[in-house]
């Protein structure tokens, strides 16, 4: 968990944009963006995703899931419960794996968000992790495996070496219904000879 | 005997788009002019519809319609409506959807429409149902009294609704775990029940409840669709592919030759998504009436309701083993919440005894009762799997009653290639029940394992044993296959991509057939419009058997037109060629032949049946449209499974586990897991693995997790999110899964498999409960899941367990 993103920040940022989570999770309509009354939150924000810096507008009360699938069409993130159980929408924040649906993208303006589109090296070669994740066959549906993927990049980031089960714990807030877990701990292992 | 490709590990094609996020489900397709739908759902359990103005909600900037009952035609129930018309039966039913160009904005229309209810009796539990005087789920009444026999798991059913009522004293009776005496309203039996008992040295008699579990697929089921030029584009999410097209075309009036479904990926469907389901029918019918692309999204929420759920079951058993540990006789009530839908896996149920124990009588007497819950549907091995987890500690009792060894005792009774099963007792195409337990208790050590002092600290030490079956396979399919002017083959499969890779699996069998180059071959799929042929629905463990039966027909097809075609060439008849990297050559002289491309350019010359110009009279229309749009572009070979049949193709599991439980907490630790199937040839080991795996992590979810809860007070669910109907995480399992498999042909597929995605969780939650029962002195608790309230209650000495068979309360 990123400390700097807390689940008390995340409530404490709603209620400073004096707007509650729009219910249903849905897509908004752009207006006015450019005139604000004073005190409001800036909504034309820049914010850095997989290393470009992207100019997008943002109401106060979006969360990053929605600024990425939405407004910069990374449908890799994927939504399944909108409310921090599952990790299927999770991103890098500065290398910290983070639940996108639980931050507000107004917070993360100057730090560098990473998603499942943008590990890839410039040449199209497969992160550690996707190349593991294929040998081992890890996913079984893959609607999880983008967060799995994310999760198990950030855990080689901090721990390049990880024991099986400090993969275990590193990817224990990605939740799979298919019950691919030991594939995808294979896949972390795999991945940390790999980076070696 | 020895495959090219069969056996073998190899990439999927699907795989890389989702390590990299490129992969696109249902929600990620967008369209021009796409707008919005939300839907307005039932806040209350039970009640009718007076009125809806949703007049100040049409009046709305960004407003683009609505559509209700109204436009839809009329569905009896208790088939699950796309929208309610009169009476809604269940919280979270959807009565209208509403569009706009945003979906905020259709979520704040929703608000603006008012919708006038009259409240009704509503029951969450069956039994407060079936008994006299209790409250009825429909106006009309409890029960399903069926005019025609009960279908498959995902065919409605056909009867007529009516009350059906218990004396209080016999649900009271039922409750303390007797045997009740009321009406029933299906069941079966085959044998002498009363003198197999008679015969029995223990009889073991046990009341036993297993909860209703949501299906928590991670993929909220989402649908985009648009029509264009009189078609209607779907893009679904979706278990099945071809199997889906017929249903959903019947739900939007159109002929299924008007209807594409576009389904490349779904996030999961466990039996929820097996076929057409109502929301697609409302996403469908509300673009068509727009005439805009219009996309339909569930919320996790929503999908607790309308993703509908696993049936629970309130039941009674007598079992009957004779001194030698054969079991003689099973008598089984079975009282199935059938939520607003009816959905009853009773006789599945009954059938998971029939084949695993093989006992020489037996009756089921069944009555499933509606209730104001979920819906209710198949979900991983229906009726056989949480009758596994309840069945597994009352065998074992038997089993110590006569002093026998549970292994010794399942592997007595398992059943072989000459076993009968279910209620006409019919064959199985093989068997090898016991060749997996012997190798499982190898594999687990079981000997040692089960002699092992069961306590170690604060920690009760539990060992179990348990097995899964599912029916797993079925006749009769189309296969399509296709040889280009270059060479390529491309395999035209209907089976959809529910994240099992059996699509693809069961493609290579054309390779197989074939003796081509895996990457010279191409797999078409996931569009209706790219020509695929008719195919089974994915669900039941089906897909191995029955796909590889049908594309082996269609490459034998293919096969036969390329040696005719080179005996049209070179002379001779087709006896007198053989094939070999990818051409088609005399045998006596390999110099004399022509490769595959060349065989498919006479194809088209030739035309007709070489190049699908005509195709076999016993073809499903389905695949006839395949094949009449791919005709002249290639050698086609395209046939229906005709091959010879026997019975039913069983998919069967051991698992063996190793538990502690914790005395002060309660919580449940899985040491240790094996599992060994039987389920012929593996045709692909890593796919095996997943399912097997898969179903392990699901059989500890079951066993100690997964539950419908409802409030008996109001009928609220008490489940909404996944942590409220807690699914297992990594934590929860083993770090290590051991699987194998008994790895014996079966006879009646000639690539050898058949399926095992659903009794990997069977034999999983029946050895957990093996094993929890075996953990605290044969404590059974008789029921599902076992949760740690439960086990420290009973650790402190307070009774808890099956009685007063509390469903969807507890």
């Amino acid at each position: 968990m990123n400390p700097k993103i807390t689940r008390r920040r995340f409530i404490k940022g709603v209620i400073y944009s004096a707007a509650a989570a729009v219910p249903g999770a849905g897509y908004y309509v752009a207006t006015a963006a450019s005139s604000r009354p004073a005190g409001a939150v800036e909504r034309l924000i820049s914010i850095n995703v997989n290393g470009r810096t992207r100019r997008v507008d943002v109401l106060p009360q979006e969360t990053l899931t929605h600024t990425l699938r939405y407004r910069l069409n990374l449908t890799g993130t994927k939504l399944a419960c909108n409310r921090g159980e599952c990790g299927a929408c999770t991103v890098m924040i500065n290398d910290v794996a983070n639940y996108s649906c639980s931050v507000l993208t107004q917070q993360v303006k100057g730090k560098q968000i990473t998603t499942v589109e943008g590990l890839r090296a410039a040449d199209g070669t497969l992160h550690p992790v996707q190349q593991a994740f294929i040998e081992e066959l890890s996913p079984q549906c893959g609607f999880c495996t983008p967060g799995q993927v994310v999760s198990a990049a950030a855990l080689l980031i901090a721990n390049p070496n990880p024991t099986r089960e400090e993969a275990r714990q590193g990817l224990s807030g990605n939740l799979c219904r298919c019950g691919a877990y030991d594939h995808y701990l294979n896949g972390v292992m795999r991945a940390a000879e790999l980076i070696a | 005997m020895t495959f090219m490709h069969i056996g073998k590990d190899f990439v999927p094609p699907d795989v890389e788009g989702k390590v990299t996020g490129d992969a696109k489900y249902a929600e990620d397709f967008r369209r021009e002019g796409m707008v919005f739908a939300r839907l307005l759902t039932s806040p209350m359990p039970s009640a009718r519809i007076v009125s809806i103005d949703a007049s100040a909600a049409l009046r709305m900037d960004g407003v683009v319609g609505i559509i209700t009952a109204d436009d839809l035609p009329p569905s009896a129930p208790p088939a699950n409506p796309m929208l309610a018309s009169e009476y809604v039966t269940y919280i979270g039913q959807p009565i209208l959807a509403i569009a706009a160009i945003s979906e905020h904005i259709a979520e704040n229309a929703l608000a603006q429409i008012n919708v006038q209810f009259e409240r009704r009796d509503f029951v969450v539990d069956p039994l407060d149902s079936l008994v006299e005087g209790g409250p009825d789920a429909y106006p009309e009444g409890n029960a399903m009294v069926l005019t025609a026999p009960e279908g498959d798991e995902n065919t409605a059913l056909v009867g007529r609704i009516q009350p059906v009522k218990w004396k209080a004293e016999e649900i009271a009776k039922f409750r303390r775990g007797e045997e009740p005496d009321g009406d029933f309203t299906a069941g079966w039996e085959y044998g002498e029940l009363e003198a197999e008992f008679a015969q029995c040295d223990v009889i073991v008699e046990e009341s036993f409840v297993t909860a209703g579990t949501p299906h928590q697929c991670m993929e909220p089921r989402t649908s985009m669709v648009y029509w264009e030029n009189g078609k209607c584009y779907f893009h679904a999410s979706t278990q099945s592919q071809s199997s889906v097209n017929n249903g959903l075309a019947a739900m939007l009036g159109i002929d299924p030759a008007d209807l594409c479904v576009i389904n490349e990926n779904t996030g999961g469907g466990f039996g929820s998504k097996g076929t057409s389901y109502p929301t697609m029918g409302i996403s469908g019918n509300l673009s068509r009436l727009l005439n805009r692309p219009v996309q339909l999204r569930i919320t996790r929420e929503e999908e607790f309701y309308i993703g509908i759920g696993r049936p629970g079951m309130q039941g009674w058993i007598k079992t009957g083993l004779k001194a030698d540990g054969t079991v003689a006789a099973v008598d089984l009530i079975i009282v199935s919440d059938g939520g607003p839908t009816g959905q009853n896996s009773a006789s599945s149920s009954a059938g998971h005894i029939s084949v695993l124990f093989q006992p020489a009588a037996m009756r089921l007497r069944n009555i499933p009762i509606f209730t104001n819950t979920a819906p209710r549907g198949a979900q991983r091995g229906p009726g056989q799997n949480e009758m596994a987890a309840v069945l597994a500690p009352i065998m074992d009792k038997a089993a110590n009653q006569l002093g026998m060894d549970r292994v010794e005792f399942r592997r007595l009774n398992a059943p072989n290639s000459d076993s009968g099963i279910y209620e006409a007792q019919g064959p199985v195409t093989s068997a090898f029940m016991a060749q997996a337990i012997d190798k499982g208790a190898t594999m687990f050590d079981w000997q040692n394992k089960v002699n092992t002092p069961r306590r170690r600290g604060n920690k009760l030490v539990g060992i179990g044993v348990g097995q899964g079956y599912h029916g797993a396979g079925g006749y009769g399919y189309d296969g399509l296959v296709r040889i280009h002017p270059d060479g390529k083959i491309e395999i035209h499969s209907g089976v959809g991509n529910l994240g099992t890779y059996s699509y693809a699996s069961t493609s290579r069998t054309v390779a197989e057939v074939l003796q081509c180059d895996w990457d010279n071959c191409q797999i078409t799929h996931a569009r209706t419009d790219r020509h695929l042929p008719h195919s089974s629905v994915q669900g039941g463990s089906n897909t191995i058997f029955t796909h590889s039966r049908a594309n082996y027909a269609a490459a034998m097809d293919a096969l036969t037109k390329l040696k005719e075609i080179a005996a049209g060439e070179f002379g001779g008849s087709v006896d007198d060629y053989s094939i070999g990297d990818e051409r088609v050559f005399r045998t006596d002289d390999s110099t004399t032949g022509m490769t595959y491309a060349e065989a498919a350019q006479k194809a088209i010359e030739l035309g007709g049946r070489y190049s699908g110009a005509e195709f076999p009279d016993d073809i499903n229309p389905i695949t006839q449209r395949a094949v009449a749009g791919i005709a002249g572009t290639g050698l086609v070979g395209v046939a229906k499974d005709n091959l010879e049949r026997k019975g039913t193709p069983p998919g069967q599991i051991v698992g063996f586990v190793e538990i502690e439980i914790d005395v002060d907490t309660g919580k449940i630790e899985v040491m240790d897991y094996v599992a060994v199937a039987d389920c012929g040839t593996i045709m692909h080991p890593q796919g095996f693995s997943q399912q097997m795996n898969g179903g392990g992590v699901w059989g500890i979810g079951m066993a100690a997790y997964e539950r419908h809860v409802y409030d008996p007070q109001n009928g609220l669910p008490a489940n909404v999110g996944l942590y409220q109907s807690k699914l297992p995480s990594m934590l929860d399992v083993p770090a290590n899964m051991a699987t194998a498999a008994a790895d014996i042909p079966d006879p009646f597929n000639p690539m050898g498999g058949r399926g095992i995605g659903e009794p990997s969780q069977g034999c999983a939650v029946a050895a957990m409960t093996s094993a929890i029962a075996d953990a605290l002195d044969g404590h059974l608790f008789n029921r599902v899941p076992v949760t740690p309230d439960m086990v420290v209650n009973h650790l402190a000495g307070n009774t808890v367990n099956s009685v007063p068979l509390k469903l969807n309360t507890f």
